[in-house]
């Protein structure tokens, strides 16, 4: 294998889906505008491009020229640190992600940019390393908004991540492995039904999962860090330009990578929902793009999801929040993996 | 290759272990201990334990200090002051740490042939040899850490709930 072409083959992998990543982080934002307006009966943003559809780009520019601020009192370089951290954790997790079959040219896996090991693991290593972008940013504001806001953010991180780490040990042990691609080989067989949420049993794992990282990416029910009526907006009260779209930029790619994290893990990946039962349509190129757009199809119901339950469910009281992660989802996760081992051990 | 990278992160992670020392402010401290984690983790990976380098990441880094910094955040610690220390500590420790690294490195380099030697990197120690060893071999230890740990967070809960 020719060393320069692979390094040159990755570097375009990482170029390409970098830049898909971020246009999806844009237009997850338009997604969530647009739904949101007709849960509550309006438009939505229809004004820039054809539906609206250049909304993201506008919002983009306008973004990028705004002054960016920065008030007298703060720690200058953990105020500056801060979003990079944020953003840097939410961007890396989408290098462990594999989108479709392992399929080579010249050597290089087409659809994941690093096949790991303990790909699990790193995302679950990222996420825990991101809560530092909002611990500090609201700390360094030197603004009481901005430090309630990231104490609260942080204690509810350090409390769902527990219930998050537990949900997904049923599908480990279903899989022996910690490697993304054996987690959805072991599922691809008979299609819907080999799903690790109805085949391999892990239903109440997909519930704790999906609460989990709602809390976890601090999204409605569980938004208590940016409730506007009592903490203006949070741990980001004092960012502008730039620095602020950093924080927005990464809340919305971690809503991708945690819907990526559900596909794989519960919902099959890139396999088929029909199993073998769909003919083999097309060429070769056909066959290995299909897998592409069934993952990307189902992550695109995971995030219309999230903006389903964010124009539907009211806000959680904190000792609500804080009482239903420790005394509901956590025993709950741990009675799925003792049931869960039990059951792996009578069968085989 | 690993050699190299084994240099960029021992030096990062000793800069690291200086800075926590000489930081007056907590939270710089503590964001130092975690470069040491972290780079402690990078250490891990470069010996092959692929499993230990991400718990070391997971539980070090990303749970235990960000507790450290949450407390540190939650009590407001101002910058502190800097003393000069007593002076029975500068007579007697300077000579004690010195005394103390002589001793260290001339025994590292008589036993140097009997510790045998690890290597960097080009071997991997998976998940499954490793949970191998620690479920079958090294069970009895194992489970007794694990009483240890349940024994250490019944005895907070105690202590915490006193207050009331």
């Amino acid at each position: 294998m020719n060393v320069l072409v692979f390094i040159l083959l990755s570097l375009l992998k990482v170029a390409v889906v970098t830049v898909i990543f971020l246009t999806a982080v844009a237009y997850t934002v338009l997604l969530e505008r647009k739904l949101v307006g007709r849960i509550q009966n309006r438009w939505g943003p229809s004004r820039v491009g054809p539906f609206g559809l250049l909304q993201p780009l506008a919002d983009g520019i306008k973004l990028f020229l705004k002054e960016d601020l920065m008030p007298d009192e703060v720690a200058r370089p953990l105020f500056i640190l801060a979003p990079i951290i944020a953003l840097s954790c939410a961007l890396i997790s989408i290098g462990v992600i594999p989108f479709g079959e392992n399929i080579r040219w010249h050597g290089v896996d087409m659809f994941q940019i690093a096949d790991l090991n303990i790909g699990l693991l790193v995302i679950l290593g990222v996420t825990s390393i991101g809560v530092y972008g909002i611990a500090l940013s609201g700390w360094s504001s030197n603004n009481k908004y901005s430090l309630l806001g990231s104490l609260r953010s942080t204690a509810q991180m350090i409390s769902y991540e527990l219930a998050l780490g537990l949900s997904v040990i049923g599908v480990v042990l279903r899989t022996g492995s910690l490697r993304l691609r054996d987690i959805v080989n072991v599922q691809n067989t008979h299609g819907i039904l080999s799903w690790n949420i109805f085949g391999g049993l892990q239903l109440i794992a997909f519930f704790i999962y999906l609460t989990a990282a709602f809390a976890e990416t601090n999204r409605t029910p569980f938004d208590l860090p940016e409730a506007e009526s009592e903490l203006t907006a949070g741990y980001h009260t004092e960012y502008s330009s730039m620095k602020f779209a950093m924080f927005f930029m990464a809340e919305y790619a971690n809503m991708i990578n945690v819907g990526c994290v559900a596909t794989l893990l519960f919902l099959g990946g890139w396999s088929s929902p029909f199993g073998n039962l769909l003919p083999a349509l097309g060429g070769p190129v056909m066959q290995a793009l299909l897998p592409v757009f069934w993952f990307v199809a189902k992550v695109f119901c995971f995030l219309f999801l999230y903006v389903w339950v964010r124009g539907t469910l009211p806000r959680f009281r904190y000792d609500q929040l804080m009482g239903f992660g420790w005394k509901f989802l956590l025993p709950l996760a741990i009675a799925n993996v003792m049931v869960s081992s039990l059951a792996l051990a009578f069968r085989g | 290759m690993h050699l190299a990278l084994f240099i960029i992160f021992g030096l990062m992670c000793l800069g690291g272990a200086a800075n926590l020392l000489l930081q007056r402010h907590p939270i710089n401290s503590a964001l130092s201990l975690i470069v040491v984690m972290s780079s402690l983790a990078v250490l891990y990976l470069l010996l092959g334990a692929e499993f230990l380098a991400l718990a070391q990441i997971i539980v070090y880094s990303g749970a235990i200090m960000v507790l450290f910094v949450f407390v540190i955040m939650l009590l407001n610690a101002g910058e502190e002051e800097r003393t000069h220390g007593s002076r029975a500590a500068y007579l007697a420790g300077i000579p004690g740490v010195m005394a103390l690294f002589a001793v260290l490195t001339s025994t590292f380099f008589t036993l140097r042939t009997s510790f045998g030697s690890a290597r960097l990197g080009g071997f991997l120690v998976t998940t499954e040899d490793l949970s191998r060893v620690l479920f079958r071999n090294l069970l009895l230890p194992f489970e007794v850490a694990s009483i240890l740990i349940l024994v250490a967070i019944l005895g907070a809960v105690v202590l915490a709930g006193k207050e009331r």
